[in-house]
């Protein structure tokens, strides 16, 4: 029997969902070790759908940043999903309407457009939802235990899970790092940035969101600038 | 101010970001600079996150030094993400319990 789109989407996406579920576990953790209940964890992992800009939110809301502040990390760190965006929606042609694609960006993450852009057959709408629900579940479920649990366990164990977020952006930087200089330099570029933003007295005023934003502008422009990469390599 | 100005104000803004060049401004970008750009965004940003957070994320500096490199080497050995973020976890583990027994 041939399965329906749906449920080949559904199938496609369990082990990004498995894999979100570990990962916000740590997010959940993380959050609660910082003062947000479980369902305000919950509640930012079911509407946002993104790690490293809900985590840069995290640090912000904690900080008790301004709004304007939280306006400007997330455009910067979310950037990348206008690309995305924009190639998902080419690849799905005219087929798919207005109404579909509202709901298609909201799930639109980097595992789910890369997994969208490797399917051979045409892309329509039942099968890209099915391939959004279960990191969407796997994300929320797992932000919402992992905060939870936060609650009860002791100190030493959060922060053991709440490094595991950025076991899972190591994870994510190193392979390309090591494939591509021009990588490693942006990384490296950046991370150095951030220290001097951590480290040098005068530095160390500057809000975590301006920080964020001067670090990843700076070290993406300057290698841009001095690498652009060609076209097949971009998205 | 209430953390539910904060979630909606960066829902909106993450929303506005993926849905407006699928719906409205759908012509693919042609700078070359602003697609490299647009490239590197993850690395350098994830990198700046990353690092020096993750030293002072745990309680004590040697275990979050711990987590960093375990994660590294793994991730530079190829190991999927789960493995990489597990690993550095029990890493912190690990090394905060050997910490008990020298203070």
């Amino acid at each position: 029997m041939k399965q329906s789109e749906f449920t080949q989407g559904l199938t496609r996406g369990l082990p990004v969902g498995m894999g979100y579920f570990s990962v916000s576990f740590g997010f959940g953790a993380m959050a609660a070790a910082q003062g947000v209940r479980a369902w305000d964890a919950a509640l930012i992992s079911v509407s946002n759908l993104t790690s490293a800009g809900q985590f840069a939110g995290l640090t912000l809301i904690v900080a008790a940043a301004g709004l304007w502040e939280l306006v400007l990390t997330t455009l910067v760190i979310n950037s990348r999903y206008a690309l995305m965006s924009l190639a998902l929606s080419q690849r799905m042609g005219r087929d798919i309407g207005v109404l579909s694609r509202l709901a298609i960006a909201f799930i639109n993450t980097d595992e789910i457009f890369a997994l969208a852009m490797s399917r051979h057959e045409k892309l329509t709408f039942p099968y890209l939802m099915g391939l959004g629900a279960l990191p969407m579940v796997g994300w929320t479920a797992g932000t919402l235990l992992g905060a939870l649990a936060g609650e009860i366990l002791p100190v030493a164990i959060r922060g053991a899970l709440g490094v595991m977020l950025y076991g899972m952006f190591i994870a994510i930087v190193v392979p390309a790092a090591r494939r591509e200089k021009q990588v490693l330099a942006a990384s490296l570029l950046a991370l150095g940035l951030s220290a001097l933003f951590a480290w040098v007295p005068a530095l160390k005023q500057v809000s975590p969101g301006i920080s964020i934003v001067v670090c990843t502008v700076a070290a993406a422009g300057l290698c841009a600038w001095l690498h652009p990469i060609h076209e097949e390599a971009a998205v | 101010m209430s953390i539910y100005a904060y979630i909606f104000t960066m829902a909106l803004t993450t929303y506005l970001i993926r849905v407006l060049p699928m719906t409205i401004f759908r012509k693919p970008i042609r700078s070359q600079f602003l697609r490299s750009f647009l490239y590197y965004v993850p690395y350098a940003c994830l990198s700046a996150m990353t690092f020096p957070a993750i030293l002072t994320s745990t309680a004590s500096i040697v275990s979050g030094a711990a987590a960093l490199v375990v994660a590294v080497v793994l991730a530079y050995r190829g190991k999927s993400l789960i493995v990489v973020a597990l690993s550095s976890s029990a890493a912190v583990l690990v090394v905060e319990q050997i910490l008990k027994f020298f203070l």
